[in-house]
Parts: structure tokens; sequence; C-alpha cells
């Protein structure tokens, strides 16, 4: 393992160096949190476990925007739209084939990778602002071929689709206790992948890209072929999130998947941090966890006479449009630099100035 | 024939409107570089703001309008200056996300304030219409036609031939190179910001009356995006050509395919015009081609 100081951590060997946990006390601190995380259908109730489960779904979905806005700098705002693929795909080979859900999960992954791709395509010839107009586009593309002819007769069009309960072998997963289990596998999963993303080739090619598209197609690094990579594994990620909601929330509608659905969790991303994976995991649950305040208190504010009756419907807009400006004017990097500054302090006390 | 007449005639009319909206959308990508994801919103609110002087509180049509242009120009001065200024020298993504942030924040406030209730402005055109051989023309999408193509005409004239307007290119040209012109150029963002809210309002007067006034006005900046992509972000004859064929192929979209797909043709047209734009002319028919030089 390697020796942590308060200098720093070090290591004696290239491949200590590269390991995504570097020491003994962060294995063991990630594996109690792996245990407790286990624990949690014991010790919270059934509306927090849904909250709980739908935070790691999002936080998956949330981590394959990581891989194409944070890792290769593109900008992507249909990442919602990809889950409904995923959602769609996965309810209609289980309900109307009877597929399997262990077959149709992967099924739906592929599915949601390859129109990720597709609507990445653009990304040869635009960059920046252009780009984050064709993937808004690709939003209401996404919805308006799932709701209307000729995919509404197997997608429920606007009312939405039952999707069955997922059974291996004489367990159905039909409830949150039993599901929360399934998504928490996937979600530690996911993590690890997309933490190991960052140190493979393809990963610091990304990081290349993001850096200096000129340097890095100097360097041979071939950027089309990395940014749709790029977006085949948002895709991917999104098509999990996805296939994994439909169960969880028994009937999917395209309400569930809408443009305010993408900025969200684009905003998630940024708030916490848009470098780094645990910038994607700490973004996603301080937003939710606002999210859950506002709905939990906005009915109890009736302070501020303008801002009149219809305050607690829209108390989690307003936060959430506060808090993404604030962070992006104070704190560019995020949730997660704050935390760091506040780790790096801490090792360093009392020079830590 | 005629059915195909009356939606050419009505696609052009609604695409002036487009074309005025679109024209908040240039001027300010023009002077600052930065794409505002948030003028949908300021047309909802410069027409919610109308709403509030002319009916809420009584006052005439015309004091309204002019306090409602005075408080818009104001907003967008304050949006400038509090949320895009600090955002100077960082990437252009990040601004674009805080106009994003800007949207939604603005979204919910107003669904706060006015609730998601339709409200009717104050009638200001005539009910009715012309008819011209068959082809009727309601006198609501006349008018706004004619209004909305006098303001466009208006900030052409303003842009090519007064002092302000040359400043405003000049900055658009290169900062540095306005500023060692003697070009104040934190003064001409505001300004550009102001204009641009300003002709936001504008768009929402007229959009409120052909359509009514409420925060889904907001959903307008999905359909005005096809404007600025295939006109070129930065090009103002760019939105005043695109405008209108952007709205006739909406209208067109909206009458022919319709039938077949029940309903949703038109909203749908707008993300495939725009991803057909990106795919064969990334820089739209009149936009400057942004060539990378190593």
């Amino acid at each position: 393992m390697d020796v942590s100081l308060p200098c720093g951590i070090y290591s004696n060997s290239y491949s200590k160096d590269l390991a995504i946990v570097r020491t003994r006390t962060r294995w063991t601190g990630l594996v109690v949190l792996m245990g407790l995380s286990l624990l949690a259908p014991f010790i919270l109730n059934n509306a927090w476990l849904g909250w709980v489960i739908e935070t790691c779904l999002v936080i998956i979905a949330v981590l394959g925007l990581y891989l194409v806005v944070g890792l290769c700098g593109q900008v992507s705002l249909g990442q919602a739209g990809f889950m409904a693929v995923g959602a769609y795909s996965a309810a209609i080979l289980m309900d109307q084939l009877g597929i399997s859900y262990w077959l149709a999960l992967p099924a739906a992954t592929i599915i949601t990778a390859a129109v990720a791709l597709l609507f990445g395509l653009p990304s040869l010839r635009v960059k920046g602002i252009y780009l984050a107009m064709a993937t808004l586009a690709s939003q209401y593309v996404i919805v308006w071929v799932i709701t209307h002819p000729p995919f509404h007769k197997w997608s429920g069009g606007f009312d939405g689709l039952t999707t069955p309960s997922p059974t291996l072998g004489p367990i159905v997963f039909n409830s949150y206790s039993s599901w929360f289990y399934v998504v928490i596998v996937f979600m530690w999963a996911l993590v690890f992948f997309s933490k190991n993303i960052s140190r493979t080739r393809v990963g610091r090619a990304f990081v290349a890209i993001r850096d200096s598209e000129l340097a890095a197609e100097v360097l041979g690094i071939h950027i089309f072929r990395y940014k749709l990579i790029a977006f085949f594994l948002s895709g991917i990620l999104a098509g999990v999130a996805g296939a994994l909601f439909a169960p969880y929330i028994v009937r999917i509608a395209p309400e569930n998947f809408n443009l305010e659905k993408s900025l969200w969790y684009l905003g998630m991303l940024i708030v916490g941090g848009s470098g780094n994976v645990m910038g994607a995991i700490i973004g996603t649950i301080f937003i939710r966890l606002l999210l859950e305040i506002a709905v939990i208190f906005g009915p109890s504010i009736h302070v501020i006479p303008v801002i009149g009756p219809y305050l607690a419907n829209y108390l989690a807009g307003i936060l959430f449009g506060l808090v993404m400006v604030i962070f992006l004017i104070f704190e560019p990097r995020g949730l997660n630099r704050r935390l760091e500054i506040l780790r790096t302090s801490y090792r360093l006390h009392p020079f830590s100035y | 024939m005629n059915f195909f007449l009356q939606l050419l005639v009505s696609g052009a009319m609604l695409g002036a409107v487009y074309s005025l909206i679109a024209l908040g959308f240039v001027i300010i990508a023009k002077s600052s570089g930065v794409i505002n994801f948030a003028q949908g919103q300021l047309v909802a609110i410069g027409a919610l703001i109308l709403w509030t002087f002319s009916i809420a509180l009584g006052l005439p049509l015309w004091v309204s309008l002019v306090l409602s242009i005075a408080f818009c120009a104001l907003l967008g001065m304050g949006i400038e200056h509090l949320t895009i200024r600090p955002m100077t020298g960082q990437p252009i993504v990040s601004v674009i996300i805080m106009t994003l942030g800007i949207a939604t924040l603005f979204d919910s406030l107003m669904a706060a304030i006015f609730g998601t209730v339709e409200r009717s402005l104050p009638a200001t055109f005539p009910t009715g219409g012309l008819s011209i051989r068959g082809i009727s023309l309601a006198y609501e999408y006349l008018f706004s036609f004619i209004i909305a193509s006098a303001m466009v005409g208006f900030f052409l004239y303003f842009f090519q031939y007064t002092r302000l307007g040359l400043n405003m290119r000049a900055v658009a040209d290169g900062h540095d190179k306005a500023r060692s012109c003697g070009v104040k150029v934190g003064a001409v963002f505001r300004l550009a910001w102001a204009i641009s809210a300003s002709s936001a309002m504008a768009g929402g007067f007229l959009l409120g009356n052909i359509e009514s006034v409420s925060i889904n006005l907001s959903g307008i900046a999905l359909r005005v995006f096809p404007v600025i992509v295939l006109g070129g972000i930065d090009s103002i004859w760019g939105c005043i050509v695109a405008g209108p064929i952007v709205g006739i192929l909406e209208i067109m979209a909206a009458g022919y395919v319709d039938p077949i797909t029940q309903g949703g043709a038109g909203d749908v047209m707008a993300s495939v015009i725009i991803v057909l734009t990106l795919i064969f002319k990334p820089f739209g028919i009149f936009g400057q081609k942004h060539i990378e030089r190593i």
C-alpha cells in the first residue's frame, strides 16, 4: 500500500501509483461505506428508501454525463432523453416481447448507446454552443419519437407504460427493498467503472481532447472517434440508469424524462464539480437533498407576500437555479473543490494557509 | 393550393415574430459571444410584466408598454452585471451553463409569482381579419407581422447607420480592437443585454396577443433556436431570412404531417431543422465560418 504523509501520498511502484484506491485507510473507509449502504433497507423507511434508489439511479446517469462533459469536455443536454430510451426499451422488451429482465437490461443498454452515438454524430462538425443545441434537439426528438406514431402503439404514447416486475428465479422484485440491492450493486460497479476510465488509454484521450483539441489532434489522437466513444459510454450509463428506473417507478411516462431533468442532471454535475467522479456523486446527493428539503418545507413558507401562493411547487426550481448561478460565479470547480480544500487544510493543520 | 398558400402566408407572418425574438439572441451573441438560453424566459417575463402593468394595475396600454420596456431593459442590464460580468475569462461553455441556470431560476420564479394560469393581454388589435382571394389573414398575425418587421428594420438601420450601432459592431468584431478605438466595451455589453431584453418583451407582447400570456411562453425559445442556427448566430440578415423560413416550415409541417402523426409535428420540426442544419451547414446560411488557425 502507499504511504500517506502530510506532504502527500507516496508509492513505490507504477501500479500502486495508478491504483483507484491508494491507501489502507481509504480502502477501509470504502469497505465500511459499502457495507453500510447494504444495510440501508433495514434502517430507512420505505419513502426514504425510494429516495435513495432514485438518487443512485441519478448518480449513474450523472456519471454518464461526467464522462462526456467532465472528462471529454463536450456539452450534452440530452441525458434524460437517453434515459428515456433505456427505460422504454427495457419496458417494451419485457412487456411486448416477454423477454426476461436480465436480457432486456443489456439489450436496452446497447440500444441506448447506439442512439447516443447517433446523436453524438454532430460532434464531428460542431463544438460547444452548437453541440449543446444538437443535444437539446435530441432530447425533444427522442421524446417525440416515443410518444408519436409509429412507436406509440408500443410505448403507450403520452399515457405511459407499465413495467412488469423482474424476476430472478424465485425472487420477484416488486418492492423497494428488493430492488435496492440490484440498484446498489450496479451503482457501485459503475462508480468503479467510471473511476477506472480516467486511467485507461481512452480516458487519457478524453482528457487530452478536453484540455486542447488541437494539441490532441497533433499528438495523433483521433478526435472524432474518441468523442463518439464518449457519447457511447454515456449512452451505456444512461441506458443502465433508465433500464433500472423502469421497474422502480413501474409506470414510465414521457414526463419523467423531460428537458427539465436533463438540465437538473447537468446542474448536479456542475455544482458537484465536473472534473471527477466524486464531484458527480456529491453534486447529485447535494441537489437531491436540496430538492427533498424544498418539497418538505415548501408548503410551510408563507412569509414573502409578493411571491404568491404557488411558491410551494416551485421552490425547488428556484433553489436549484440560485445554487447553480451562485456556484458558477463563486466556485466554478464545484463542491468537490471546497471539500478538497477542507480535507487538505485538515491534513496540513496547522500549516494550512 | 389554397391550403398551401394559407399555410405559407401564416408561416411567414409567424416567422416575422420569430425573427424579432431571434434578434435578441443574435444581438447578445454578436457582442459578447454568449448564447443566452434564458431568452425564452425573458419573452415570458416581458409578457407577464406587461400583463401586470396593464391588467393587474390597470394602466393604459401605452403607459404599460413604456414601463415594461424600461423594466425589461433594467432587468437585462441587471442580469448582465450580476451574472455574466463575473464570468469574464471563463470558457464560453460555463457562461452558457450559467444562462441555463438563470433560465431555470426565472422559470421557477415566474411560475411561483404568477402561477401557470393562462392570461390574456388587453385587446390591442381588432378582431377578425382580411380575406384576400380566399386566404384569411387574422388581424393579430397581420399587425404582429407589420410591427415585428418594423422593429427588425429599425434595428437594421440602428446597427448600420448610428454611432451606437457602430460601436456594437466594433465590439462584436473584437473587444480589444474596439477598446483601443475608445469604445466602452462594458457599456456596450449592458446596452446589448438591455436591447435584447426589450426586444424579447416586444416579442412577448406580440405573441401574447396571438397566444395567451403565461410562463409557457418560454417554450418559444425552442422554436426560435432553429432560426438562429439556420441563419447564423451572429448575423442579423440571417435571422431576418431564416425567421420566415422556419415559420413556414413549422406551419407546413403542422398542416401536412399532423394528420399522419396525430399532432406535434410542428414542435419536432424545430429540432429536426436544428439537427439537419448542424450536420450540413454548421454555421448557418449567413453565419461567419470560424476557421481555426494554428
